[in-house]
């Protein structure tokens, strides 16, 4: 087991409440996967915030270049057409 | 003020509110000392549990005693001999070693102790045991994990380890050692028969021990009788700091 200073960083995800997705909470460091989850039952569900845990290395993540923010995401600002707001629901539907 | 019941299951309520009481307090003094800060709130939200649990305790313990008694009162007002807790429970943190080999000792214990106190036949206090059955396995789990790691870890967590639970070891023949209150409570079905959960103690100890690759220890046990209100030196320190307060201000308020 390495030194405190050393633990690998773990991302939490945390589901609040049954039927809602896991939420990013936070970080933390952990020497395992197995202390990263009690670690986190720990410090974010201490006042009852969760029913579910998911905790995960955090370079595992694989993330997107602050720098490649214009190529990747600005084409989509004038497609107005790909927000699903040009047809009607049926009543019958009820909440989407 | 004297608070010695002769009642078995007022006294029965009073040892296991100490129990937790000290152990609760013990865990308390890493707060802000924790080796990192995950571990720092780890073992303070241990430290709220066992006091929030010998609160139910010295809740129910005050409500039957009547006349007026309240949980602070046995909290605060009790002097070292009153108090009825093992000597495990007392002895000093150490370093993270020395708490985490005490924890994990006395969760083994504690969780077969309210495994059998779920089944008593005094329901207010079955139902204590219950609820506090849920954060108990997580903190037999979170001990354990953590002598697994140390055992297994580097040569000097294995070093550190191994020594503290030598110097702990000989304190947890107390466990299964029956004083008064035990034979009061068995006999009246309130708790268990202590001498009954040596063996399974033994078992759940000796899983993790060897999975942690560390060895049992092989020493006599101590003679003690917290139980019986007698103490090592290191209860008279706790209760003085823990009892200042209230004693300096008795009219204090939250």
């Amino acid at each position: 087991m390495s030194a405190p200073d050393q633990w690998p960083l773990w991302e939490v995800f945390v589901r609040s409440r049954n039927g809602l997705s896991h939420k990013h909470f936070g970080s933390l460091h952990a020497p395992d996967a197995d202390m990263a989850l009690k670690n986190a039952r720990d410090v974010y569900t201490r006042r009852s915030e969760g029913t579910s845990i998911w905790v995960v290395q955090s370079s595992n993540i694989v993330a997107s270049a602050p720098d490649a923010k214009e190529v990747l995401f600005t084409p989509s600002d004038d497609k107005v057409y790909r927000h699903p707001t040009f047809y009607q629901i049926p009543d019958e539907v009820g909440h989407m | 003020m004297k608070w010695d019941t002769c009642d078995p299951s007022e006294q029965y309520l009073l040892h296991l509110g100490d129990d937790a009481l000290v152990l609760g307090h013990r865990l308390s003094e890493w707060c802000g000392h924790g080796p990192i800060l995950e571990e720092d709130i780890a073992l303070s939200n241990l430290a709220l549990d066992l006091v929030g649990l010998a609160r139910q305790y010295y809740q129910l313990a005050a409500k039957r005693i009547g006349a007026g008694t309240t949980e602070d009162q046995l909290a605060y007002w009790r002097g070292e001999r009153d108090f009825k807790n093992h000597v495990l429970v007392e002895q000093p943190n150490g370093d993270f070693a020395d708490t985490m080999a005490r924890q994990f000792l006395f969760d083994a214990f504690h969780l077969l102790q309210l495994e059998a106190i779920e089944q008593s036949n005094d329901a207010e206090l079955a139902a204590i045991a219950r609820k506090a059955l849920k954060e108990t396995t997580y903190h037999a789990q979170h001990s354990a994990e953590w002598i697994v790691r140390m055992g297994d870890g580097t040569d000097e967590s294995h070093r550190r380890i191994s020594s503290a639970l030598l110097r702990i070891w000989p304190f947890t023949g107390e466990f299964f050692l029956p004083a008064e209150v035990d034979r009061l409570a068995a006999a009246r079905g309130l708790g268990p028969d202590v001498q009954s959960l040596r063996e399974p103690w033994l078992e759940l100890v000796r899983e993790v021990i060897a999975k942690a690759q560390l060895s049992l220890p092989v020493m006599p046990q101590k003679l003690l009788r917290g139980k019986s209100g007698i103490h090592s030196e290191s209860l008279g320190f706790l209760l003085a700091e823990m009892q200042s307060l209230p004693r300096a201000y008795p009219d204090a308020q939250w």
